[in-house]
């Protein structure tokens, strides 16, 4: 590396000295190890489940295989949503005390008081409302873009190279799609040249700079159009994988019964393909309730462009008002039952087929 | 046509009916269609590139066309947000210490969920015992749970009130392991299950124990759907700005922490998150176009058989 600094000496090399490389190397150093014990203690346990004799040695490897599963979620996931639930019915008091002066936290209940708020003030109900726009539009505009390109280059000439082209967002982290397209795509100049690539090409046509990231209430759709973006790439390649499963004679039947190209695509592909675009819209679904990357970097919720998730996030690890922010969790998690339920039942048929 | 399913090979030359049905369908407007999404699919990431090599001095005034045919275009901004500093003074740490904290986070939560999650997906798919459907749903089902519900309770359990772990390494890789198991139970169990039984029950019946098989057959057949998963979580550790947020301190942060920061406030320093951006697109872009055959058979052995 010395040799490559020499090339910057121009700039303060404030952070890479000796200190610096000693830390990192002992933070890999951390990671290396951690990885080679944990294979060596999976290893042991699994090898020291073999030793075990007679009857009871199946049962003693079973509880090897998954206790570290189980461990993990009821800890990680099972314990703490429970907790979720309750901390969104109770409110935190401080209070000094009267002896040593010293604050501490009561912890009341005040039922359903936090849900009440939340479907009552103005700025969180525009969160919810927000959060319910992103929830129908994103799966859709990203599934049916997907569809239709999916549709339109299969069996073309390089049907490889243009799939990785719109694929490829989905390698992209929500913060740098959003830089993409926040400093990129939407940038807005008051006067003079616009460096935004969206409001130059505006400009070309005559129309004034546009400021897309607080021009409400149409923000919220810019926003979402960042998600579609990085998520029409995996409908895509889905979908696609589906039409190819789709048995050619039927179409070819269809054709010979003199049926067009577009009677087809709705009499035959897309009833064919009908489980997997559900499959595809759930998954997107899922994925969009946990949006909080996107606004965070871009608009911080101003504007009313915030969603619950980064609520959420700013109640209750900036404004310290946990149980508000714990009944925004809740209600995400309401949205979803329909999904979970129907998520649940399909995969219980699949299990009885099997 | 025998254009085998789930592939992305072009149909055989030989033309049927199907394929001059299908060519109908892709006429002049599809094509035009499918060459505008992937334009628009494909430019803003190239503007991001080529607004990263704009000078400071010209980044709010001037267009990156405009200054590509000025010839200004410059590589300074890289060198200086990876090695000099990246933030709102000239005293901010530059980017490479969270590039190798992103190595230091990724690399271990990719490993742990895939080897506890491979040991459970086998038990699921291959050991019977009481309740072992009743888990399996219940574990798909967490899937869906939004991770949001489980943040503030896990943090006072990794916290200085719990263990103490929060805040450090140790505390972002239990974080991102726990949030990765259901999926990659699910995923693997999708895969394990398919294995023909015949090869599994012959086993058990040469006297065979769980480990042996587990580590005999299971992992080698595994390797494919190991592999795709392993770049799922990889991208996905990678690309995560909330649990690097939550679990997380300034010791472990990875690229998305800062890079986020300095995006919302347009400050004088503006002009190097284009810059810092790409960065933290570099390894992903890699991982992704260099395994993009394995990652999406996994999408694929996971979305469509839900």
């Amino acid at each position: 590396m010395a040799g490559f600094h020499e090339g910057w000496q121009a700039l303060p090399q404030s952070g890479l000295d000796a200190q610096f490389w000693s830390t990192q190397g002992s933070n890999l150093l951390l990671a290396a190890v951690a990885i080679v014990a944990f294979i060596a203690v999976v290893a042991l346990v699994m090898f020291g489940a073999d030793l075990v004799k007679g009857r009871i040695r199946d049962k003693v490897q079973l509880v090897a295989l998954i206790t570290p599963v189980l461990l993990l979620l009821a800890i990680g996931l099972v314990y703490p949503a429970i907790d979720t639930v309750w901390l969104s019915f109770t409110e935190i008091v401080k209070q000094p005390d009267p002896v040593t002066g010293i604050n501490t936290e009561v912890t009341n209940f005040v039922g359903l008081s936090n849900y009440t708020y939340a479907f009552t003030d103005p700025t969180m109900l525009r969160t919810i409302i927000n959060t319910v726009v992103w929830i129908i539009l994103v799966p859709l505009l990203s599934t049916g873009v997907g569809l239709a390109y999916a549709v339109f280059i299969d069996r073309a000439k390089g049907e490889k190279t243009l799939k990785s082209l719109v694929f490829m967002p989905m390698a992209i982290s929500f913060v740098g799609a959003s830089v993409i397209w926040g400093s990129i795509m939407y940038d807005y100049n008051e006067t003079g040249s616009q460096t935004g690539m969206l409001n130059a090409v505006l400009g070309v046509f005559g129309i004034g700079p546009i400021n897309f990231l607080a021009t409400e209430p149409w923000n919220t759709f810019f926003l979402i159009v960042i998600l579609t973006w990085i998520q029409t790439g995996f409908a895509m390649v889905i979908i696609s994988a589906a039409i190819k499963g789709v048995p050619p004679e039927i179409n070819e039947a269809a054709s010979l019964d003199g049926a067009n190209a577009w009677q087809r695509f709705w009499s035959i592909t897309i009833p064919s393909i009908r489980g997997t675009l559900v499959v595809v819209l759930t998954t997107i679904t899922i994925a969009t309730l946990k949006v909080y990357d996107i606004v965070r970097t871009l608009t911080q919720g101003r504007y009313n462009t915030d969603v619950v998730a980064n609520k959420m996030y700013v109640l209750s690890f900036v404004e310290q008002r946990e149980p508000l922010g714990a009944a925004l969790a809740v209600i995400l998690f309401i949205f979803v039952i329909p999904v979970v339920i129907y998520n649940v039942r399909s995969l219980q048929k699949v299990k009885e087929t099997r | 046509m025998t254009a085998p399913v789930m592939t992305d090979q072009l149909a055989s030359p030989k033309k049927t009916k199907a394929a001059e049905a299908k060519e109908n369908l892709t006429s002049k407007w599809a094509t035009a269609a499918a060459i505008i999404i992937a334009a628009l699919w494909t430019i803003p990431t190239i503007g991001l590139f080529m607004t990263s090599l704009v000078p400071g001095d010209l980044y709010r005034t001037e267009s990156w066309w405009n200054v590509a045919l000025d010839g200004k275009l410059t590589f300074e901004n890289f060198g200086y947000v990876l090695f000099s500093s990246f933030g709102d003074s000239s005293s901010a740490p530059p980017l490479l210490g969270n590039l190798i904290n992103a190595i230091v986070v990724t690399v271990p939560t990719t490993v742990f969920p895939l080897v506890i999650g491979l040991m459970a997906a086998y038990a699921f798919a291959w050991i019977p015992f009481r309740g072992s459907n009743f888990l399996f749903v219940f574990i798909f089902a967490l899937q869906v749970v939004p991770l949001q519900l489980a943040l503030i309770p896990l943090l006072k359990i990794l916290g200085p009130q719990g263990i103490g772990i929060a805040g450090q390494f140790p505390g972002v890789w239990v974080a991102h392991t726990i949030f990765a198991m259901p999926l990659a139970v699910f995923l693997l169990h999708n895969f394990i299950a398919q294995i023909p039984s015949d090869i599994i029950e012959a086993s058990r019946v040469d006297g065979a124990s769980h480990t042996q098989i587990f580590f005999r057959i299971i992992i080698p057949l595994s390797l494919p759907a190991l592999a795709s998963l392993a770049i799922f979580q990889f991208l996905w550790v990678w690309n995560d700005l909330l649990v690097s947020a939550v679990f997380g301190s300034i010791k472990t942060y990875t690229l998305t922490y800062p890079i986020s920061n300095l995006a919302g406030n347009y400050g004088a320093t503006a002009y190097l998150v284009p810059a810092a951006a790409f960065v933290s697109m570099v390894i992903p872009l890699i991982v992704f176009f260099s395994l993009q055959r394995y990652f999406v058979r996994g999408l694929l052995a996971g979305s469509t058989k839900g």
